[in-house]
């Protein structure tokens, strides 16, 4: 029973998910999964950041920079060519190894290029690695100067994709090729594979989801919000505040990093677009109105307003919109950030457990 | 006193120009309750926070069973055995009692981000076992009844035993009480007193900071006195209730 009441939000998220596919491909309207697929890549983020803002207690307005370092690392990797280094001996070495892979491009160029797979796998690594290094002095911080210090990180992430070249400047990095998994099941937007992209999103989602309630109902998750109802509290009774902060802060960047890298094979491209500063806000916003330590109303809110914001029902407001929920939570709930209104659910999950 | 459980050795700590604790040395023996007085500003809770490692020491060193600790950080010396209570109580608000005292549990628990991310079979045994501990500290204090409640939902005495609760979930072997007494009326305190003297006597060392002097002079087996961050007297109560220092200091302060 308790085990169902915790996953329950799991089950009735996968319920909807196959529900809604079933429903679309009958009226014909699998266009709309394009843009649920890209709001799903971009709920890992939120998942992440919830997990880190609603829980541990600690603000960022960098998580645009993290997803963006997941994404270009892929995309830098995946498209970067390596074909002059043919018959040098560790290059060939890698490409028998299949580290490697050969492709050509749209005008029929011979590409030798990092395979995909290792390129996601390395793009969750050095975003995480990283996110470690900033958070390192970063989460010294408390509160204002934390926000102020992830904004800054997001703004250094944003001007140097912008300035590097191989970052490709203000265009971004295009022709960014699929992601497979294995023969028939892979990341990418081609049509045919619609419908099997919708469920691969939804299965990355569904497994930070699970992974985040566990770490929710651990020692861990107990200690993460004993840091953010009472620090000094929590350090006195043997918690390593500092370390609980950087382990929460580097795992809700390997969040991003995954939907970074994964959306960016989905869409074949990534840009500086995805590093604004209101990104970072977007997040923030969709978590604060998702009830901030309520990874269920995160994750909601995430595929909602990113599917109405991707549909473009805000038009050229989009941005206004964003900025206008995270003022509207923060009038509504006079605590802001640090309201946590997690109690019920911890006292139903202690009570419940004894009682029955 | 051959062998205290805990030392300070000539401690000093600076707040910009006040020296806030000033050369001090006090030695807590095992199995003893000691308590620390003095007037507001005397330098206590300072002296706490420098054994408690929330505060840096500027000179001098703690001694935590013969070991030196100074400048430990904070969950560092909770895991050594050292557990405490806060002058102004410190539980988590939005967590049930049961959970504040399973909190305690926390140092003596192992399971860390990624087994609890797995939800590994063992994160759930220690859950269980951490659970159960909690249970059995919270019958022994008479709060079971209250396990399921927000602990911001208590009144404040109630409050400050979870709180002790949860500090005994450590099982320490020191337990350093911030003004246990404050705020408490007094069939509160007298329930408190007869709390502290069950615990010394199952083995847990007791440094107490108290304002309440009958608390003090009945339950202490030593007493060291604190007066503008310098220890002024030291030894057992009787003693110290005659020292003239001591009444000096304490009349001064009365009819301030």
């Amino acid at each position: 029973m308790i085990l169902l009441r915790r996953y329950a939000v799991v089950l009735v998220g996968a319920v909807a998910v196959v529900l809604l596919q079933v429903v679309l491909s009958a009226w014909g309207a699998t266009y709309y999964m394009t843009q649920i697929t890209m709001s799903a890549y971009y709920s890992l983020v939120v998942i992440g950041l919830c997990l880190l803002m609603g829980y541990a207690g600690q603000v960022s307005l960098g998580h645009a920079g993290f997803f963006a370092i997941g994404g270009y690392t892929s995309a830098v990797l995946t498209t970067f060519n390596l074909i002059a280094f043919r018959g040098v001996p560790w290059v060939d070495g890698c490409r028998s190894l299949g580290l490697l892979v050969a492709r050509q491009d749209l005008y029929g160029a011979n590409l030798l290029t990092v395979s995909p797979l290792l390129a996601f796998l390395a793009a969750i690594l050095l975003t995480s690695l990283l996110a470690f290094l900033i958070g390192l002095p970063i989460l010294r911080l408390k509160g204002h100067y934390l926000a102020m210090a992830t904004l800054g990180f997001g703004l250094i992430v944003y001007r140097l994709a912008l300035g590097t070249a191989v970052l490709g400047q203000a265009d971004g990095i295009s022709n960014v090729p699929p992601l497979r998994i294995f023969e028939g099941l892979e990341v990418t937007g081609r049509q045919p594979f619609r419908v099997q992209n919708y469920y691969i999103a939804w299965a990355a989602v569904m497994a930070a989801m699970i992974l985040g309630i566990n770490l929710v109902h651990s020692r861990a998750g107990r200690a993460l919000r004993s840091i953010h109802q009472n620090e000094e509290a929590a350090h006195s009774l043997g918690v390593n505040t500092y370390r609980y902060k950087l382990s929460t802060f580097v795992l809700s960047a390997a969040f991003a990093a995954v939907g970074g890298a994964l959306l960016t094979h989905y869409n074949g491209s990534i840009g500086p677009s995805e590093i604004t500063v209101m990104k970072s806000v977007r997040y923030l916003a969709i978590c604060a109105v998702g009830g901030m330590a309520n990874l269920g109303g995160a994750l909601l809110m995430g595929i909602l307003l990113n599917f109405l914001s991707l549909r473009g029902v805000f038009g050229t407001y989009d941005d206004a919109v964003f900025g206008g929920i995270l003022i509207a939570v923060m009038l509504l709930s006079p605590q802001g950030l640090l309201r946590m209104p997690d109690w019920r659910e911890a006292r139903s999950f202690l009570c419940r457990r004894s009682h029955g | 006193m051959a062998d205290p459980l805990l030392e300070t050795r000539g401690l000093h700590r600076f707040f910009g120009g006040l020296h806030a604790v000033k050369d001090v040395s006090v030695a807590v023996p095992r199995g003893a309750i000691k308590a620390i007085i003095g007037s507001n500003g005397a330098g206590k809770t300072t002296l706490f926070n420098l054994i408690a490692g929330t505060i840096r020491p500027q000179g001098g060193e703690v001694l935590f069973a013969g070991r030196p600790i100074t400048a430990w950080k904070p969950h560092r010396v909770a895991a050594l055995g050292i557990a405490r209570t806060f002058q102004t109580t410190k539980l988590f608000p939005h967590m049930t009692v049961l959970e504040n005292v399973v909190m305690g549990r926390h140092a003596r628990a192992r399971s860390g981000f990624l087994a609890g991310m797995l939800s590994l079979p063992r994160t759930w045994r220690e859950s269980r076992l951490m659970e159960a501990k909690a249970r059995e500290i919270l019958d022994d204090l008479g709060l079971d009844d209250l396990a399921g409640q927000p602990a911001s939902d208590l009144p404040f005495g109630r409050q400050r035993l979870v709180e002790f609760a949860r500090a005994l979930a450590m099982e320490p072997q020191l337990l350093l009480l911030d003004e246990p007494a404050a705020g408490l009326n007094i069939y509160e305190t007298q329930e408190l007193s007869r709390l502290i003297l069950r615990i010394r006597d199952r083995g847990i060392t007791c440094l107490i900071v108290e304002h309440n002097m009958p608390l003090v002079m009945t339950i202490s087996d030593e007493v060291a006195v604190l007066d503008q961050g310098q220890k002024v007297a030291e030894g057992p109560p009787r003693t110290i209730q005659r020292d003239p220092e001591v009444i000096r200091i304490y009349l001064g302060d009365d009819h301030a």
